[in-house]
Order: structure tokens, then C-alpha cells, then sequence
């Protein structure tokens, strides 16, 4: 397209393209361009020629063949017999799990700490410094094998710690009763269900009452009443339609009830402790970032601190914490597979043994970095909506 | 952008077009001797079969026979570069050609054999899968594992034994499956499992490396066939039979009594042998055939000797491992090791 001169005698001489700055620039993104495409095309292709050369067959076809091993963490049912694309599913559910446990518990350890870093308590405030440093600065695959070190170092089975003899805590993870519904649960279940509803209703009432009137109205112990208190009457007054499986100690394990693996524990608290210290950061950074001023003027205002800062600085403080919380949430979500480490079955791990099984190198990573990407991309959205929810409103 | 940079730009562009050239299915013999040195994929780190010794050099039964497999093509038993490889690592790296043999304990299997595009060139130790566990367990099967955990390590075979194996027996197990073997005989050690299960001769080699290894038992069931050998790309013939016959000419230098101290006499004229004449080139022309030499069998046999030779020193009875022959004795001395005839 640059050989031809533009009608109309715009000026352009293909002699003088070299010299002009404007037309080399666009010569030189155009090869560029092809280059870039051309390096893609080769890799591409010689990919596909090595393999037809060494006879391996390529696809996804493989991930309808049967799998033949197990997942000890499974959030759907799975067993041996299951399909290589069911224990995919499971592993990406699992890695999903430990991400949305991390990003909860990195968000309440950073907002915590990166208050506290600015208590005026000088112990308070030296001890979250140092925790801060030291977490921060570790690197991450060292903090997961610590806390699996730590996990193993628990009791063994025959020594577990019990509460009540329904609770259980030992190196093979936490046992916990796991709830068997029976008739009449349903009902329990929707009294909670219409108690958030009521309660997301007194809510906004009681927001409108405050606007107009200034008067308050507590709205947290109401709501507290209304999703735990009702159906906790109810389910007495319609005779307890909920048991317990508890679990029992056999030859070698617990069995029954509900199983936390030490592994995905010793993930989730290296995760959460991890970013929560990198959050903190960010927390403190949002929080000076709020001019002293508005401090001063509330408490002139007579507002309590807690309030000050519930009310006040953080609203203010989330629009300089939101946007860089998006990248911390993503790092915690690709660090998770570091699990592979210490045995917790994420995406990550179940898709190294298919790879290993299958053969099938190029589909599985290729499958990896599609489920990291549409996670990531979900993670982006997700904070970019929020933040545009919180960002200021200019009238 | 300045000109130049850009320049620069395509000109590194380029380059990596021009230089990353699709390797070919050229002829692998041709490759390492022009090379010089035999690339030779082994494991990590595993006490008998693949460990350094105390002046640093990898030695053990793997070892060994790239070293007689590096002796006969290339004259020196030293002309190796080892590539250490896991057990996820292993089977890109032969594919691609970064090694040209591989002798890494591998189970020699239908789809490894048919689907991955490789060539097992025969047996060169008979293993099947077995659990170790504590004496204190009280337990003397392995069927009796109903509800326990069991350590394994992934991305192998034995994940798909083990899976088999409970499911056959009816008895639920939890897995738990560690990347490496030290990660997974740590996790034993706390007792984060009740039971380790891998292929026998690794529980061996494990069991050596506990504080106190008469805590712990090797149960008698062996739960599979876990025929472990060397493989090369398949595409190669000639390779894959210089590969064959260098294991043969291990085992048939057992049977024929053909050793480290009194190979090099023995090749040096021919003898009343006939078998061991054409295999050590003192008569007629194997290696030729080959396309090697015509003592490249005598070079491997005195590179660390015959395959009971080789045996003895790194795994067998007065080795620290302790393994008895058993399947891996002679098909004369009551094993099923057999070697086809050299003629």
C-alpha cells in the first residue's frame, strides 16, 4: 500500500519514503507486523511438522478416554473409571476453591494489617512491620512447603486432637461432622434465605430513613434475627431435621464426616498470608492517601474513630486500593499452582499426571493457560465492574 | 523508534527463523558420532540405579549401560553427557532429541510403546509395584489397607496400579500424590500415609535411607508387571538395534561367561566358542552389520563388565539395595532373563 502515491498529489513520493519520518514509521510497522506473524506461522508450523514426523497423534479426542487414577479432593463426583476431561474438571474446581478461600482471607489479613500498621500503638504497629517484611520477602513456594512441614508436624491419627469427639485435627487434615439432610431441612433453608432477603430490605429502608431523617436504626442485629434467630426456632419447633455424620476412627484413618486436606490448608494459609501481606501495603498506601483533614473534620463532626474510619476514610481510601488489589488477586490465583509441590490436586497437578498418561504435552498445557486465562480475565471483570461501582461519582 | 533499533529488531527475528531449523529423523548414530559424545537421559537421583559417587560421577545400573552403550558406538565408556530427567521430563526430552537414549527406569508399556512415538529396546530389569509400611501397622497384606492413605509419587505408572488395584480388591484408599520421591518419602516419614508404594526395587533403595529401616516392611504383593528398560524415538532402526544389542550382549557375555577381567583376551583372538567369537568380531561380521565396528561388543562388556557383573555391584545381595535376582536371573538359572543368540 505504500508503493502507491495517494490520488489527489497529496505529496507523497515513494523516492523520499526513507526520509520521511511519518511514511518510515509506517513501512517499518508493517514489516514488523508480518514478521511477528511470520515467527508465529514458523512455530506453528514446525510444531505440527515434528509431530506428524515422530508419529504422535494430536487433539482433545484423548480427554473422553478413561482416566484410571484417583483425586483425593474431589468437589464432583469422580472415580477411576471417570473421563481424563472429568478429572480436569475436578482439578480446575479445586484450584478455583483454594483461589476464592485465598482472595477472602488475603483480603481480611490485609485490611486488618494494613490498619494496624497504622495503629498509634507502637508495639502493634512494629509487629505488623516486621510480619509485613518478613512474609513479603519469602518466597512463596518455601512459605507453602513451611506451613505443609508445619501441618505434618501435627499429631498423627491415633493422637488426634478431638473436641467432643465430632471434631477432629490431626496431620492428615481437619475431620469435621458433615450435615445429612432430612425431611423438613428445606424448610430451615428457605426461613435463612428469606431472612437475607428481609434483611437486604430493612437495609435500604433503614438507608432512605437515615437520609431523610438522620435517625439510625440497627440494622446488623435485626438482620443477625432474622437469618440466624428465626431459623434456629424453627428448626427446634419442627424437630431437629438435620443429623450429623460424624467421623470415626478406623484402623488407619478417620472415615466419615467432612475432610480438609493438611495440603490444601497449608496452600490456603501460605496463599492468604502471603498476598494479605503484599494487601496490607496497598491498604496502608489507600489509607494515607486520604487527606488528614477529613480525619480532623469528623472528629469535630463527634464521630467515633471506628466509625470515622468505617464511614469516612475507607469509601475514600477503596478508590486508590481497588485497582491494585486486581493484580494481587490474580498473582494469588496463578500462584495456586504451586500446589503441585506438596500434593494438593489443583488444575495443575491432575493435569501433569494426564500429561504424563496421555502423552498429550501441547492439548494439556494448552488447556492450562485457556482455564488461567478465562479465570484471570473473570478475576478483571469482576474488579473492574466493582471499581466503577466505588470510583466517584462526579454530578 | 530510531532506525536502528528496529533494525535490530528484525534482524534478531530473523535469525531465529533461520537457526531454528526442524530437526530431522536423521540417523542418531551419525548424530552422536559426530557429536562425540552419547546423550543419555537417567533419573534425578536414585540410590543403586543413577547416583553420583564420591568423586561426583553418575554411576549405578542405569548408568552402566549407557557407559557400555557409549563404549561400543564412540571407544570411551566416559564419552556420556547425562541429562538428568524426572519422571514428567523424561519422555518430552527423548522426543525432542535432547538425549538420544533413554535409561531411566521406564515401564515398558503398550501406549509409551505405540502411542508416544518411542522404542523400548528390551528388559533390562524385571520390576512390578509393591507398598512399604510400618512393622507397628500390623499388618502383613496389602489387601488389609482398607480406608488407609498411600503416598505415591505422580506422574507415573504406579498412580494407575494403585488405582487398579483397590478397585479390584474392592477397598477404598486416599492418594496422595507427591511430585518427588524425597517430598513423598518425607510425607511417609511423618506418617502423613500409612503406606509408600513404588516399584519394588525403589521401595529397596528407599528403605535404605530411613533412620531405622527395620520399622518398616515391604508387603508380598507385588501389584504389577513393571518391565523396566531402555527406549530411543522410534523411526531409528539401526539405533534402536545398536541399543538392543548392546543390552543383549550384556546378558549373552552372562550366560557365556564372557567378564570385565577376561573379555579383552577373549576378543583379542577368536576361541573355540563359536557364539562368543561373532559376538566379540573375532569371526564373521556383526558389527559391520551395525554399521559399527567389529569389537564394539567387546568395548561394552569391558566397560563395567556383564550384565551379573553389573547387577552385583549396584543393586544385588552385597550391595546396600540387597536385591536378589529373582525374575532377573539367567532363563537358565531359574529367571526369565533370555537373550536372543548372536549369529
Amino acid at each position: 500500500m505504500t508503493e502507491r502515491a495517494p490520488p489527489g498529489g497529496g505529496g507523497f513520493d515513494i523516492s523520499r519514503a526513507w526520509t520521511d519520518e511519518r511514511a518510515r514509521g509506517v513501512i517499518f510497522q508493517i514489516l514488523i507486523v508480518l514478521g511477528v506473524a511470520g515467527l508465529a506461522a514458523f512455530i506453528v508450523m514446525n510444531t505440527i511438522t515434528n509431530l506428524r514426523e515422530a508419529g504422535l497423534s494430536s487433539g482433545y479426542g484423548f480427554l473422553f478416554d478413561t482416566a484410571n487414577f484417583d483425586i483425593n479432593q474431589r468437589l464432583l463426583d469422580y472415580a477411576s473409571t471417570s473421563t481424563y476431561g472429568q478429572a480436569f474438571v475436578v482439578g480446575a474446581l479445586n484450584t478455583v476453591l483454594v483461589a476464592v478461600m485465598g482472595i477472602i482471607a488475603a483480603t481480611v489479613i490485609g485490611f486488618v494489617a494494613g490498619v494496624l500498621r497504622l495503629s498509634n500503638n507502637f508495639l502493634v504497629s512494629r509487629i505488623v512491620v516486621v510480619w509485613v517484611e518478613f512474609t513479603r520477602n519469602v518466597p512463596v513456594l518455601l512459605q507453602i512447603i513451611f506451613w505443609w512441614l508445619i501441618m505434618l508436624a501435627l499429631p498423627r491419627v491415633k493422637d488426634s486432637i478431638s473436641i467432643g469427639d465430632a471434631a477432629f485435627l490431626n496431620n492428615r487434615g481437619i475431620f469435621l461432622p458433615s450435615p445429612i439432610f432430612e425431611d423438613g431441612s428445606a424448610i430451615v433453608l428457605a426461613m435463612i434465605l428469606v431472612g437475607v432477603v428481609a434483611t437486604i430490605l430493612v437495609g435500604r429502608w433503614a438507608r432512605k430513613r437515615q437520609e431523610e431523617t438522620g435517625r439510625t436504626f440497627p440494622v446488623g442485629w435485626v438482620g443477625l434475627g432474622l437469618i440466624v434467630g428465626i431459623p434456629v426456632i424453627v428448626y427446634f419447633a419442627i424437630g431437629q431435621p438435620l443429623d450429623f455424620d460424624l467421623p470415626e476412627k478406623k484402623r488407619f484413618n478417620l472415615k466419615g464426616g467432612f475432610n480438609i486436606t493438611p495440603e490444601l490448608i497449608a496452600l490456603w494459609l501460605a496463599l492468604s498470608t502471603y498476598t494479605g501481606a503484599f494487601i496490607s501495603e496497598i491498604v496502608r498506601g489507600g489509607i494515607l492517601s486520604v487527606s488528614k483533614g477529613q480525619t480532623e473534620a469528623s472528629g469535630a463532626l463527634g464521630l467515633r474513630r471506628g466509625l470515622t474510619m468505617r464511614k469516612i476514610i475507607l469509601p475514600q481510601a477503596l478508590r486508590v486500593i481497588i485497582p491494585p488489589m486486581t493484580s494481587q488477586y490474580l498473582n494469588l490465583t496463578k500462584n495456586s499452582s504451586l500446589a503441585v509441590a506438596i500434593g494438593y490436586q489443583d488444575i495443575v497437578s491432575i493435569g501433569d499426571t494426564i500429561l504424563n498418561q496421555s502423552g498429550q504435552a501441547l492439548e494439556v498445557i494448552s488447556l492450562y493457560m485457556a482455564f488461567y486465562l478465562v479465570l484471570s480475565l473473570l478475576t478483571s471483570a469482576f474488579m473492574n465492574w466493582y471499581n466503577k461501582r466505588i470510583a466517584l461519582v462526579e454530578r | 523508534m530510531s532506525f536502528k533499533k528496529i533494525a535490530g529488531a528484525i534482524a534478531v527475528a530473523g535469525a531465529l527463523v533461520a537457526t531454528g531449523a526442524v530437526p530431522g529423523q536423521a540417523a542418531t548414530l551419525d548424530d552422536v558420532k559426530a557429536a562425540g559424545t552419547l546423550k543419555c537421559g537417567i533419573n534425578t537421583g536414585l540410590p543403586g540405579f543413577a547416583y553420583t559417587d564420591d568423586a561426583g560421577n553418575w554411576t549405578g545400573f542405569d548408568v552402566a549401560y549407557c557407559r557400555a552403550l557409549a563404549a561400543g558406538v564412540l571407544g570411551d565408556a566416559n564419552a556420556i553427557s547425562f541429562v538428568n530427567l524426572t519422571g514428567k521430563t523424561r519422555f518430552p526430552a527423548l522426543a525432542s532429541g535432547e538425549i538420544d537414549v533413554l535409561s531411566r527406569n521406564t515401564t515398558w508399556t503398550y501406549s509409551r510403546d505405540v502411542d508416544l512415538g518411542f522404542t523400548f529396546i528390551g528388559v533390562s530389569y524385571y520390576d512390578g509395584q509393591g507398598f512399604i509400611g510400618r512393622t507397628a501397622l500390623g499388618i502383613s497384606s496389602a489387601t488389609e489397607l482398607d480406608g488407609a492413605s498411600v503416598c505415591i509419587q505422580t506422574g507415573t505408572t504406579t498412580e494407575l496400579n494403585l488405582a487398579d488395584f483397590f478397585r479390584v480388591n474392592g477397598i477404598t484408599y486416599e492418594p496422595v500424590p507427591i511430585e518427588t520421591n524425597a517430598e513423598a518419602r518425607a510425607a511417609y516419614e511423618a506418617e502423613r500415609c500409612d503406606v509408600y508404594t513404588t516399584d519394588a526395587s525403589g521401595l529397596a533403595a528407599t528403605k535404605t535411607t530411613f533412620d531405622d529401616p527395620s520399622a518398616h516392611m515391604v508387603f508380598p504383593e507385588i501389584v504389577s508387571k513393571e518391565p523396566l528398560g531402555p527406549l530411543v524415538r522410534q523411526g531409528d532402526d539401526q539405533w534402536a538395534d545398536i541399543a538392543r544389542w548392546t543390552l543383549n550382549a550384556l546378558i549373552t557375555a552372562e550366560e557365556l561367561g564372557v567378564t570385565q577381567a577376561n573379555v579383552a583376551e577373549m576378543a583379542a583372538a577368536a576361541g573355540d566358542h563359536p557364539e562368543i567369537n561373532r559376538m566379540l568380531g573375532t569371526e564373521g561380521s556383526l558389527g559391520e552389520m551395525l554399521g559399527l565396528d567389529a569389537d564394539w561388543a567387546a568395548r561394552a562388556i569391558a566397560a563395567e563388565g556383564n550384565y551379573a557383573e553389573i547387577f552385583d555391584r549396584y543393586i544385588g545381595p552385597d550391595s546396600p539395595l540387597g536385591l536378589g535376582r529373582g525374575l532377573n536371573a539367567l532363563y537358565t538359572d531359574g529367571g526369565i532373563l533370555y537373550s536372543p543368540p548372536f549369529r
